[in-house]
């Protein structure tokens, strides 16, 4: 009776573990796609592209070791210094800028006003504009004789009004101008304004009740709570503010053919437009890899800074604790 | 007074009525003063832009500028599709933003399926790499890139603009895809299998009809992305009939300034019919777009 009991346990288990090995193959088939393409397209990449760092490869000849040389040879370059300093302007204003004006934006908007579907399309409009368009749009709207801007600008007593995307004191402003154009009213401002919906009322209104007025409401209610959206918003952001390149390619490098690339004495010379150049202007794949590289490298110690630093600014719930970062 | 909520009503009892309604009013209008202006700064450059490409050629270049054209010249927006193969540019795009959709759609939604319904060993590492993936620079992977799809005999065709999506559609497609199907009780999958559907049966019978507004957000997503994508085709591309819009209007704007003729109208114009699709796909299904959007901050 006993065994008997057993071995119909054992087939069961039998059976569910066979059911188990089945389901599990067949995750496998499923995200298959995704393993082929991972390996394919970025870890394959960043191990070739390892490798291609350390060779002289101009692409018509086969890849030649030199070892360490390319770094060497990026190190003393001042290009590659003037690249990096630019694009850290850049990204050091705009991307605490981007933060307060879509954080303002949203705080706005998650008021109770009339109109908040119109306003948020027209503020959201910038931001699914292509960039090339609106590199062409605004190299017009700054264009230093007939444009819109300085023309403005002429009312408040500015007159004649900067030379912008053509002199190399105003170009990073210009384009740090374009790209908050197209970022204040986007995707940022939607995520703080759906963090902002995340916010409890009863938090507010107790807040409220022991007399706290709107400014150290906002300050040690609202804040606390979006600070997981606001680092969100800032890793993702420093990260995209250091792959700038279409706006400064098309605005101020004329696409590669009218204009002499990064601008004006490459003050729009950033590290993706140098990394380009180097691959796909002057086909030095060898020297261009390790640029990859160290990129990879800066971002990566940038984004786990910030990952560190978060620890002493991020506010997690201990209900919904969790979270990714 | 600006950011003065309405709802202190309630708890400030001590202000009389009169005061307290002058008071909001002030703060309502100062608020609709801001929300105007930024409707102003993000508003005009379009507006900028379509005035301009109505204007002559005479009428571009006057200072200080005219806002109105004298005589709107919608001739213009015949003229461009005559000086380059404007709409050889806008197939193009059309072709790489659609098949290029149906990759990441399909693919995407297979590799969540797959993440969200499966057990397997060493799914939840694979996961955390999928989603690392998410701030990988493409840069840093583009010259291999590059060099896989000269190697194919790829390169001048639009085939690595289309190829990519269908290996998996990226790690941000995968996540929606995944959150919104940890949503959907497993009951209908298992009251299903009983029944003996298979999992392809179960995934296109009843995940995919109830992920309807996932897959719209996501395509949403993927057109913009393709549509706008400038980097990519720059590097890929080298013969004007292959050419997408985006670099296609870089391209036009040689061509016109090679006859040296003033032709910002005509640029506007054609910048106008590059965003024009991303405006009106945005506009028709922004509801869908914004959610996602939201989703992805929130459970990021």
């Amino acid at each position: 009776m006993a065994s008997a009991e057993r071995v119909v346990t054992r087939k069961r288990v039998g059976l569910r573990l066979t059911m188990a090995k089945r389901k599990a193959i067949e995750g496998y088939i499923y995200i298959s796609p995704w393993i082929l393409g991972f390996t394919i397209f970025t870890l394959g990449p960043m191990l070739v592209s390892l490798y291609l760092g350390l060779t002289d490869f101009k692409i018509v000849t086969a890849p030649r070791f030199i070892g360490l040389a390319n770094y060497k040879e990026l190190v003393r370059d001042p290009l590659f210094w003037k690249s990096l300093q630019n694009t850290l302007y850049y990204a050091a204003i705009f991307v605490p800028s981007n933060i307060l004006g879509s954080l303002g934006c949203a705080l706005l908007l998650n008021r109770k006003i009339i109109g908040r579907a119109f306003f948020r399309s027209v503020y959201f409009m910038p931001s699914v504009t292509p960039l090339v368009a609106a590199a062409v749009l605004w190299m017009w709207i700054l264009n230093p004789q007939v444009g819109l801007l300085n023309y403005l600008l002429s009312f408040v007593g500015i007159s004649p009004g900067p030379g912008w995307l053509g002199t190399t004191t105003w170009s990073k402003p210009a384009l740090i101008i374009i790209s908050l154009w197209g970022a204040v009213g986007g995707g940022t401002m939607l995520i703080f304004l759906a963090g902002l919906q995340g916010v409890p009322r009863e938090l507010l209104e107790a807040a409220e009740i022991d007399g706290a007025g709107s400014w150290p409401k906002f300050w040690r209610v609202t804040l606390p709570l979006l600070s997981p959206t606001l680092f969100f918003n800032t890793v993702l952001g420093l990260i995209g503010a250091f792959q700038q390149f279409t706006l400064a390619y098309v605005a101020t490098s004329g696409a590669g053919q009218t204009r002499p690339a990064g601008g004006p004495l490459y003050s729009t010379m950033f590290y993706v437009l140098n990394l380009y150049q180097h691959a796909f202007d002057y086909w030095e794949m060898g020297y261009a890899s390790a640029l990859a590289w160290v990129f990879f490298l800066i971002v990566l110690a940038l984004t786990y800074a910030q990952l560190r630093f978060a620890r002493r600014w991020v506010f997690y719930e201990a209900s919904s604790g969790s979270g990714k970062w | 007074m600006v950011a003065n909520s309405t709802r202190q009503e309630s708890v400030k009892p001590t202000r009389s009525g009169a005061w307290f309604r002058l008071q909001r009013l002030a703060g309502h209008s100062g608020v609709y003063l801001i929300l105007g202006f930024l409707v102003l700064i993000f508003g005009v450059p379009f507006l900028w832009t379509v005035l301009t490409s109505l204007k002559t050629t005479a009428e571009i270049f006057v200072y200080p500028p005219k806002f109105m054209p004298d005589v709107p010249q919608w001739s213009n927006y015949i003229e461009i599709w005559s000086r380059a193969p404007l709409a050889t540019f806008f197939l193009n795009s059309v072709v790489v933003a659609v098949l290029g959709m149906l990759g990441q759609l399909v693919s995407a939604s297979l590799v969540a399926y797959g993440f969200s319904r499966f057990r397997f060993p060493g799914r939840d590492i694979l996961f955390i790499v999928m989603l690392s993936t998410l701030m990988l620079p493409t840069q840093v992977t583009i010259i291999p890139t590059f060099l896989l799809f000269k190697f194919l005999g790829f390169l001048d065709t639009l085939k690595p603009l289309i190829v990519p999506s269908y290996f998996g559609g990226g790690a941000f497609a995968i996540f929606l895809f995944r959150q919104f199907f940890l949503t959907i009780p497993t009951e209908f999958d298992e009251a299903a299998e009983i029944d003996g559907a298979n999992s392809l049966w179960i995934f296109t019978r009843i995940l995919v009809p109830l992920a309807k507004p996932v897959l719209i957000t996501m395509a949403i997503f993927s057109f913009l992305g393709n549509w706008n994508d400038y980097f990519n085709p720059l590097i890929y591309l080298n013969s004007p009939e292959h050419y997408t819009l985006a670099i296609g209007l870089t391209y036009y704007q040689r061509v016109l300034t090679a006859g040296g003729h003033a032709i910002e109208h005509l640029m506007m114009a054609a910048a106008m019919v590059m965003t024009l699709p991303s405006l009106l796909v945005f506009l028709v299904l922004q509801n869908y777009y914004t959610e996602g959007i939201a989703m992805s901050g929130l459970k990021g």
